[in-house]
C-alpha cells in the first residue's frame, strides 16, 4: 500500500530524513518510532504529498507523490501534529467544508459527517464552535476530520498527544477499530503507544531508519535483561546504605546496583539483571533475610531511550556513547 | 470549479463569522458617507450661487458629484483592501491549517481562485453601500446611469488587481500584520507612481506612470470604458494570481 525508497528530505541547512526505505501491506497498522526531530513529521508530510521528497520515492497505492498527487491525496486522510482546524467555525459546518474539499459527493457529506461524528464521539459538540472546544476534542475532530472521506490510508502525527489517560485509552480503541478497512501509519515518542494498537514498528532517529519489525519481536529482543526499582527501610533506623549495596550484588544474576536516593532511613537502588534473568524473587528475599523492609520492588518500564540505547548499541556498538548524548539532546 | 466554489464559500462564511467584514463595511460607510455629504453639499451650495447669479445654467450632477465620488471611492479601496486580503494565506499558514488544505485533492491553483473570489466579493459588498448614497441622488435628481455602472465596473475591476497582490503578499509570510503592511505599502505605491508624470517626461516616467492603478482608473469616473485600461487591470490580476500560485507552490519547497 505505501513503498518508500531511498527517500531522502533536506532542508536548507540540515538533512531531516536520510535514505529512508520501508514497506507497509494494506490493512496494517504501523507505528512510526522516535524522538522530537527524528524526522517522523517530515516522512509523514512526504507521504502527504506536504512536501517534496529531496531523493527516492514514495508511492501510496501505488501513485507516487510527486507524479500523481491528486490522486494520492484522494487516498490519504492525514491528522497533523496540530490539527488542522478554523476555531471560528463549527464543528459541523467544518466537517461538511472538509467532506467537500475531499471530494465527497455533496449529498454524501451530511450522512459521512454524522457517521464520523459518532464514530469519534463528538456528537455532542457538533454545534459548538472549533475554537471553545478542549484539547481533547478538538483532537477528535480533527481525527474525525483525516478518516471523513474513508481513505485507504491513514497518517496519524502522535494522534494521543494532549490527551487525558481515558481519551488516550478510546482512541487507541478507535484506532484499533480502524484497522484492517485502513492501513494506518501513526507516529508517536511513546513506546507503550506502539505496543497497544500497532502490528509493526519503524524506528527512526536523526532521520536514519535505526529498526523495522514486528512488535513481539522487538521486545523480546529488549526484554533480554531485566531492570528492577527496589526501595529498602530499616526497622531500626539504622540503615548503612554501602551495606544493603553489597548484599545486592551479591544476588546471583544481578549485574548494575544503581543508588538512585537516599533519605533518612530509605535507600531507593535500580537493579539491572543479566541476559536472560528475572531476579525479582532473589532480590525479595535477600532484603528481607538480611532483616530490612522492602518498601518497594517494581520492574521499570522500557522507555524509548533505553530501546534507542540498546538498539544503538547493538547495531553500532562503537558510537554507543554518542548515541546517548543524541538522545538527551533530543529529549 | 467545484473546488473553488467549496473555498469560496468558506472563505466567504469566515468573513463574515468573524467580525472583520463588519468592520470594514462600517468604515466604509462612514468614510464614503463623509465624502458624500461633503460632495453634494458643495454641489447645492454652487446651484443655488449660479442661480442667483442669474446664469441658469444646469449642473451635472455625474460630473461634480458622483465622479469624484467614484474616485474618493477607489482611494478608500486601497485602505482597505490590505485588511481584506491579509490574513488570506498568513493565517492558514500561522494555524496549520494549511496542510488540510494543501494535502487535500484540490489544486493550488483552485484555492488561490477561491480566495480571491470571496476577497472580491466581499469588496464588492464593501462598494455595494455606497449603493445608498447614489440611491438618495436619485429621490432628487436624475443622474445618468451608465457612467455610474461603468464606474462601479472600473473600481471592481481596480479592486481585483489589488486583491490580487494582496494575497500574493500573504502567501509570503506566516504574520498577518506584516502582509497587511506590506499590502498597504504596495498599494499606496501604486495609487502614487503617476506623480512622476508631474515633473519627468523621459520614456521611464511614461512606463512608471503606466503601472499606477490611478491613471487606469480615470477614464471609468469619467464613464468611459478603454479597452486599454480594461487590459491593464485584467492582466495586472492574472499576474498577480499566477504569482500567488507560483509562491504556494514554492512553500512546498521552502516549508
Amino acid at each position: 500500500m505505501i513503498k518508500v525508497e531511498g527517500l531522502t528530505k533536506r532542508y536548507a541547512r540540515a538533512v531531516a530524513v536520510n535514505d529512508i526505505s520501508f514497506e507497509v501491506e494494506k490493512g496494517q497498522i504501523v507505528g512510526f518510532l522516535g524522538p522530537n526531530g527524528a524526522g517522523k513529521t517530515t516522512t509523514m508530510r512526504v507521504l502527504t504529498c506536504f512536501l517534496p521528497p529531496s531523493a527516492g520515492t514514495a508511492t501510496v497505492a501505488g501513485f507516487d507523490v510527486l507524479e500523481q498527487p491528486l490522486e494520492v491525496k484522494k487516498r490519504i486522510g492525514y491528522l497533523p501534529e496540530s490539527p488542522p482546524l478554523y476555531p471560528d467555525m463549527e464543528v459541523s459546518e467544518y466537517l461538511i467544508f472538509v467532506g467537500k474539499l475531499k471530494g465527497l459527493a455533496s449529498s454524501d457529506v451530511p450522512k459521512r459527517v454524522n457517521e464520523v461524528c459518532e464514530r469519534c464521539a463528538i456528537v455532542d459538540v457538533k454545534s459548538k464552535l472549533i475554537g471553545k472546544l478542549s484539547k481533547g476534542y478538538r483532537q477528535r475532530v480533527g481525527l474525525a476530520q483525516a478518516i471523513l472521506h474513508n481513505p485507504d490510508v491513514l497518517v496519524l502525527d502522535e494522534p494521543t498527544s494532549g490527551l487525558d489517560p481515558k481519551q488516550i485509552i478510546e482512541t487507541r480503541e478507535l484506532i484499533r477499530s480502524l484497522g484492517g478497512d485502513h492501513t494506518i501509519i501513526l507516529s508517536t515518542h511513546i513506546l507503550s503507544e506502539v505496543e497497544h494498537s500497532c502490528e509493526r514498528v519503524i524506528i527512526i532517529n536523526q532521520g536514519k531508519l535505526v529498526a523495522q519489525d514486528t512488535v513481539e519481536n522487538l521486545t523480546n529482543r529488549l526484554r533480554g535483561s531485566e531492570s528492577v526499582a527496589v526501595q529498602v527501610a530499616s526497622v531500626n533506623g539504622n540503615l548503612n546504605q554501602g551495606e544493603v549495596r553489597q548484599r545486592l550484588e551479591q544476588v546471583a544474576g544481578v549485574s548494575r546496583v544503581v543508588l538512585k536516593e537516599t533519605k533518612d532511613n530509605h535507600c531507593a537502588f535500580e537493579v539491572e539483571s543479566m541476559q536472560g534473568r528475572s531476579v525479582r524473587a532473589e532480590v525479595a528475599r535477600a532484603v528481607v533475610t538480611a532483616g530490612w523492609d522492602l518498601y518497594e520492588l517494581r520492574p521499570v518500564g522500557y522507555s524509548l531511550e533505553d530501546i534507542f540505547l540498546q538498539l544503538t548499541a547493538s547495531e553500532k556498538a562503537g558510537k554507543k556513547e554518542e548515541a546517548k548524548e543524541e538522545v538527551k539532546a533530543a529529549s | 470549479m467545484r473546488n473553488v466554489i467549496v473555498i469560496f464559500q468558506k472563505e466567504l462564511k469566515s468573513y463574515f463569522a468573524s467580525p472583520i467584514a463588519y468592520l470594514l463595511l462600517a468604515i466604509f460607510a462612514v468614510i464614503f458617507g463623509f465624502f458624500f455629504y461633503s460632495a453634494t453639499r458643495f454641489f447645492v451650495l454652487q446651484g443655488m450661487q449660479m442661480q442667483m447669479m442669474g446664469r441658469g445654467m444646469p449642473m451635472d450632477v455625474n460630473e461634480y458629484v458622483i465622479r469624484p465620488l467614484l474616485t474618493n471611492a477607489s482611494v478608500i479601496g486601497l485602505f482597505l483592501i490590505p485588511m481584506i486580503t491579509m490574513r488570506l494565506y498568513a493565517e492558514e499558514k500561522r494555524s496549520g491549517t494549511i496542510e488540510l488544505l494543501m494535502t487535500s485533492p484540490v489544486r493550488d491553483l483552485e484555492i488561490v481562485l477561491g480566495k480571491w473570489f470571496a476577497a472580491l466579493v466581499l469588496y464588492a459588498a464593501i462598494l455595494g453601500i455606497s449603493g445608498i448614497n447614489i440611491g438618495i441622488l436619485y429621490a432628487f435628481g436624475r443622474p445618468d446611469w451608465k457612467p455610474i455602472l461603468v464606474g462601479f465596473l472600473g473600481l471592481l475591476l481596480q479592486g481585483g488587481c489589488l486583491l490580487a497582490i494582496g494575497i500574493f503578499i500573504s502567501t509570503m509570510t506566516r504574520n498577518q500584520i506584516i502582509a497587511g503592511g506590506a499590502t498597504f505599502a504596495v498599494c499606496l505605491m501604486l495609487w502614487v507612481l503617476d506623480w512622476v508624470s508631474a515633473y519627468d517626461q523621459s520614456a521611464w516616467a511614461k512606463v512608471i506612470s503606466y503601472l499606477s492603478v490611478v491613471t487606469h482608473f480615470e477614464p471609468f469616473s469619467k464613464g468611459v470604458v478603454d479597452s486599454k485600461d480594461v487590459i491593464f487591470y485584467l492582466s495586472m490580476i492574472f499576474f498577480g494570481l499566477f504569482l500567488t500560485a507560483r509562491s504556494v507552490e514554492s512553500l512546498r519547497w521552502r516549508a
